[in-house]
């Protein structure tokens, strides 16, 4: 990997590892994440992508190796940390509340309030505004902020969670396998959205075992297998068929190919 | 994203318009505690034909008390089921708030604001032991708070015993403070020509307090948030710890007015008293429109659990049957009410 930035990535691991008790599941991964760019990991299901974002989160510690914010060395306790330090993740799992209205999720942790001592309360009408303003610039035009996010369609909720995340003025932006359960124009949307974050000076890192979509947004990638890292590109030093065909295994591919082959 | 959204050129009018269509209907229908309104209205309409006594102001008063002393367990209990647990020591809980207040009075022949004021910090500490024992080891509430209930059970009995000898407690009634102390947690209102206890005061302020907290506050976001997806609060920088335990502070604080209440009405107490409460609290919730398995209730609903509660019980009596008949009551009256939730909510769903 190259760099070439003067100033320190916002976010960089080094030769991190993760074990589950006796499972390994991260070895000696490194990645890095720049102010307006994005890096992509890639890796099947199983290859520890959801892992390596939760350690960024702050949801998991790593064993081994070292995890760098803007330079510094951190182990973030817990998730609150995290979004301290400016890292807003969107889980695989949304992270959201499925019977609270969406306004509410979408301020869930960090509630706006108005008045002073007793009579502190949420600022209702600000949160409501908000939450539509917000989504509408993002495109989604919702009937009713009031109603339970349960309800809304899965690329509806990946882009709450963005929306989210960039409102609170994230510096860093990670979001696991946002497109893995949406359809083609959802997945578009979201990817918009992403760059959408990126151009606005975000770092961001994408998790996705979908090589079409990392290379239409990306600027470096990370490849993962079965914990371990098998390849670390930059956008100008890979094709999008050699980055397919290393993620999709390689030479297995070949493998398989002559099995197939009649 | 826009698949819901009309293709008409001004959306933005045309969005309101349908809000105004759709949303009322749907807000009422969307309330938590709309089965239980109606399971009320129809209690009420039953025991006013049923029984001719039910419909004068004195029934009225004395159905209302009845529903206040088990109300204001039901408001924290509730609060607690949204927040995704359940405390089975809540009832055992209410007699050991009254036991620690007499006897530390009696045996310190102290104030009695002494004894009140010990037991408020003991009903607290069991709060707290619960919601740190339950988030540390995060084993089921169901089972943690079984332990506290079967040991509160037990020192209630043994310490009784033990410090005066009877299964009671010995009159507090000529100490210094009783009367104030009787005037804020057992007294009587006269307005007009209907006496109110206290405790109903108590209640709808406690109702009114929760409700304020559930829907205004950032702790009743919280509460909301920890029972519907504990982990996805943790993830968005819910303090879930500080919450439950919270939670569990709300039912010992209310657990102390109601045991105080109980002190000060009799004078003396009974130790083996209280069991079997917690079940009533629990059933008030549920019929009011709490989800059992959490994120979903209100208190208001809750209260008005425990005022069919209320009119169940003294409408029998009025009624002049056998007041065994009561049990099969609450429990058709139970599974009425959560099949009448289940449905309200599916078709509030649908709707949208
Ligand atoms: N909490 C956990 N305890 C034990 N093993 C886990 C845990 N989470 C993930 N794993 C294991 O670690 C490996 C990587 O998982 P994960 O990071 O979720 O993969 P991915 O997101 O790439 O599909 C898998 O083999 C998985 O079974
Ligand atoms: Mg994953």
């Amino acid at each position: 990997m190259t760099t070439t930035a003067v100033s320190a990535p916002l976010v960089e691991l080094t030769d991190v590892s993760k074990y589950y008790g006796n499972i390994r599941a991260l070895e000696g991964v490194s990645l890095a994440v720049d102010a307006g760019q994005i890096t992509c990991v890639l890796g099947d299901n199983g290859a520890g992508k959801s892992t390596l974002i939760k350690i960024i989160a702050g949801l998991h510690q790593h064993d081994a190796g070292a995890f760098r914010i803007e330079g510094e060395d951190t182990r973030l306790a817990n998730p609150r940390e995290a979004l301290d330090r400016g890292i807003a993740t969107v889980y695989q799992d949304l992270a959201v509340v499925p019977l609270m209205p969406v306004w509410r999720n979408f301020f869930l942790g960090s509630e706006p309030t108005k008045g002073a001592g007793p009579f502190k309360r949420l600022d209702v009408a600000t949160m409501r505004e908000t939450t539509r303003a917000e989504l509408l610039r993002m495109g989604i035009d919702l009937r009713d902020v009031d109603q339970p996010i349960g309800t809304l369609s899965g690329g509806e909720r990946q882009c709450v969670a963005i929306a989210r995340a960039v409102y609170f003025g994230a510096k860093v932006l990670v979001l696991d396998e946002p497109t893995a359960a949406l359809g083609v124009k959802q997945s578009g949307v979201v990817l918009k959205y992403v760059a959408a974050a990126r151009d606005a000076g975000l770092g961001v890192v994408l998790i996705t075992h979908n090589p079409h979509h990392a290379y239409l947004v990306g600027d470096r990638f990370v490849l993962l297998k079965r914990g371990a890292m098998t390849a670390s590109h930059t956008k100008d030093s890979v094709s999008l068929d050699e980055l397919t065909r290393q993620m999709a295994g390689g030479s297995e591919l070949d493998d398989l190919r002559h099995e197939l082959e009649r | 994203m826009s698949a819901t959204a009309p293709p008409a050129a001004t959306p933005q009018k045309t969005e309101d318009e349908r809000l105004l269509h759709t949303s009322p209907l749907r807000r009422l229908l969307g309330r938590p505690e709309l089965g239980s309104v109606v399971g009320a209205v129809a209690v009420f309409i039953f025991f006013s034909v049923v029984a001719d006594s039910f419909l004068q102001t004195s029934s009225f008063s004395t159905v209302l008390y009845a529903a206040s002393t088990l109300g204001i367990m039901a408001v924290p209990v509730a609060l607690l089921m949204i927040g995704g647990e359940f405390d089975l020591s809540a009832g055992v809980l209410v007699t050991t708030s009254a036991l620690v207040s007499s006897m530390v009075s009696y045996q310190l022949t102290a104030n009695v604001w002494v004894g009140v004021t010990v037991s408020l910090l003991a009903t607290l500490a069991v709060g707290v032991f619960n919601g740190v024992l339950l988030t540390r080891t995060k084993l089921p509430s169901f089972i943690i708070t079984l332990g506290t209930f079967l040991m509160l059970t037990g020192l209630n009995l043994g310490f009784t015993k033990l410090i005066s000898g009877t299964v009671s407690t010995k009159s507090i009634a000529d100490m210094d403070g009783f009367e104030s102390a009787k005037a804020l947690f057992a007294s009587q209102l006269t307005i007009g020509d209907v006496s109110l206890k206290v405790t109903i005061l108590w209640w709808f302020a406690l109702v009114a307090l929760a409700t304020w907290i559930l829907l205004r506050t950032r702790f009743g976001n919280w509460i909301f948030a920890v029972g519907g997806n504990a982990p996805a609060a943790r993830a968005v920088g819910v303090p879930v710890v500080r919450t439950k335990i919270g939670l569990y502070m709300g039912v010992g604080f209310c657990a102390w007015v109601s045991g105080q209440h109980l002190l000060f009405s009799f004078d003396v107490v009974q130790s083996g008293e209280g069991v079997g409460n917690e079940l009533t609290y629990i059933i008030a919730a549920v019929i009011g429109g709490c989800l059992i398995t959490g994120g979903y209730g209100s208190a208001i609903g809750s209260a008005v659990g425990a005022f069919i509660f209320g009119m169940t019980s003294k409408g029998i009596v009025y009624a002049e049957w056998n007041p065994d008949w009561f049990k099969f009551f609450l429990g058709a009256m139970l599974l009425l009410a959560t099949l009448l939730n289940a449905w309200v909510r599916k078709r509030a769903e649908a709707t949208k």
